[in-house]
């Protein structure tokens, strides 16, 4: 399988001469669940913000390629940024919906890339939008919370608003910046099942930053391991051993 | 316990602010120095006071005999009031935007701040004065400067309301690949729609307070017949004014406070 996402020399320096990212080089499969992990600022964040330029990348190509072509979303600017952003979906910590807003336009905030804006203003939504924010719903778990409130909801159910929104620009991949950090441990194993299951469904390649190194090793089929900005490991789930994590995380007291 | 306390030298708990004390000393001496230039001496406080209580007698009883002349300033001041909040709250939500650091560049927010700023720079009253000489004694000045003193007020504490909502919100939406107006429309406005309603709830309360007064510089409305009943020496008709005035502002209190309660 062809990679989906191609990323060259990628630096990225908050402050001129402290660079976060170190010259990184990454390819992703066109499918399947990629982790990385790592100690907090290590750049696992920035890296993934990098991709769909949330944070602007100091130096580096970021080749995205699907059925529409292969773009470099370093390059990008403007109205070219805003589309190739709609092929990159995108899952929060803290889930980051719009908390005055129903759950369904939550969701269709997903297709704000896509419709005009005056049918988002009147939510005149066209209806094979609104069905497959319905079919999302059901498949996350939630067909009932449609007209609540996001502020009402819990954070396992914002999470999964956070999944159907993402998958509701029907990316051609899928970040995911430590999206069961804020949950308790069986919520996390439901919201990475639920995401695993859908990204699978869709055939959609995620990237994951996560902190459980045991949940990366269930559900990942890919473990990167990241420390001082650079990629120290790089493999299958069962090849990650306690070595390898000392190397990424320093010390070993903890293993 | 008992005092081990090492017994040479006593600690100091607190640390002794000198400015404060300094800054404390000038302000008195400041008072002192105010007070006797402006011929503030008791005797004249209580001559006034005799003044005062004249003054009082002729104001009562009220005289409602000219509610005609009454009905129509205060009709007139409702409508400078609602027309003027209404032009003021549309064009404080471009400029309050606008005016946002989180969301406009620099070279926008700057101007759109000092913009705002001069319309808060000046008492509404002088910017009634101003427009009275530009626009004609009526209605039309009061509302125009009622409109500035709105763009003070709501703007910039709409912008305020704006620079503290949550960015994950905005960069969420904007990760989806939105527009800039969508992202306004989805991420920027939901988060701060309730408090703009309350600003202008707010701002239409004090309209009605200001609209009261424009017309003592000839800009329109109750505040014109007022003056002209003092300088008439109509006392009673000047404490029916007020009384309806005070009427008019408790109740406008009463609805915007239910719909504010409304609202949470």
């Amino acid at each position: 399988m062809s990679a989906a996402l191609d990323i060259r020399g990628l630096t990225k320096e908050y402050v001129a001469g402290k660079p976060v990212l170190r010259n990184l080089d990454l390819s992703i499969g066109a499918e399947g669940i990629t982790a990385i992990i790592g100690p907090s600022g290590t750049g696992k964040s920035t890296l993934l913000r990098c991709i769909n330029r949330l944070v602007e990348p100091t130096r580096g190509e970021i080749r995205l390629r699907s059925a529409e072509g292969s773009i470099d979303m370093a390059k990008l600017s403007g109205r070219a940024l805003r589309l190739a952003r709609r092929r990159i979906g995108m899952v929060f910590q803290e889930y980051n919906l719009v908390e005055r807003l129903s759950v369904m336009e939550n969701v269709l905030c997903g297709r704000l890339g896509y419709v005009p804006l005056w049918r988002a203003w009147l939510r005149k939504y066209p209806d094979q939008d609104i069905a497959r924010a319905f079919q999302l719903l059901d498949a996350v778990g939630l067909p009932e919370h449609a007209t609540r409130r996001a502020d009402a909801l819990s954070g396992g159910q914002r999470q999964r608003v956070g999944i159907a929104r993402a998958l509701m620009q029907k990316p051609d991949l899928l970040l995911a910046d430590e999206p069961t950090s804020s949950l308790d441990p069986r919520t996390s194993v439901e919201v990475l099942e639920m995401l695993t299951t859908l990204a699978g469904a869709e055939g959609v390649p995620v990237i994951i930053n996560i902190h459980n190194v045991a949940l990366a090793r269930r559900y990942a089929r890919r473990i990167i391991g990241m420390s001082g900005g650079a990629i120290v490991f790089d493999g299958k789930p069962e090849d990650l051993e306690d070595s390898h994590l000392t190397q990424i995380y320093g010390g070993e007291d903890w293993l | 316990m008992s005092g081990s306390n090492p017994p040479a030298g006593r600690r100091a708990p607190f640390a002794t602010d000198w400015g404060m004390r300094i800054f404390g000393i000038l302000i008195i001496a400041y008072l002192a120095y105010a007070s006797t230039q402006l011929d503030l001496g008791l005797g004249r406080f209580i001559n006034g006071l005799g003044e005062g209580g004249r003054f009082i007698a002729r104001l009562f009883p009220p005289n409602f005999e000219r509610w005609e002349l009454l009905l129509e300033g205060l009709l007139e001041s409702i409508q400078i009031a609602v027309l003027a909040t209404v032009g003021g709250i549309i064009l404080s939500l471009p400029l309050g935007l606008m005016a946002a650091r989180n969301i406009a560049p620099w070279w926008v927010s700057g101007p759109t701040r000092a913009f705002i700023a001069v319309c808060r720079s000046l008492h509404y009253v002088i910017v009634a004065i101003i427009f009275v000489k530009a626009l004609g004694f009526g209605a039309l000045a009061g509302i125009a400067a009622l409109i500035i003193a709105s763009i003070g007020f709501v703007a910039k504490l709409f912008a305020e309301a704006v620079e503290e909502i949550s960015m994950k919100q905005v960069e969420a939406v904007r990760s989806t690949g939105a527009s800039g107006m969508a992202v306004l429309l989805y991420a920027v406005l939901p988060q701060v729609a309730s408090r703009f309603v309350g600003f202008g709830l707010y701002q239409l309360d004090s309209n009605l307070r200001n609209s009261t007064l424009v017309g003592v510089v000839g800009a329109g409305g109750i505040g014109g017949t007022l003056f002209a009943a003092f300088k008439r020496f109509d006392y009673d008709f000047v404490s029916a004014i007020l009384i309806a005035i005070i009427a008019l502002i408790l109740l406008a209190e009463l609805v915007s406070g239910r719909i504010r309660a409304a609202m949470r």
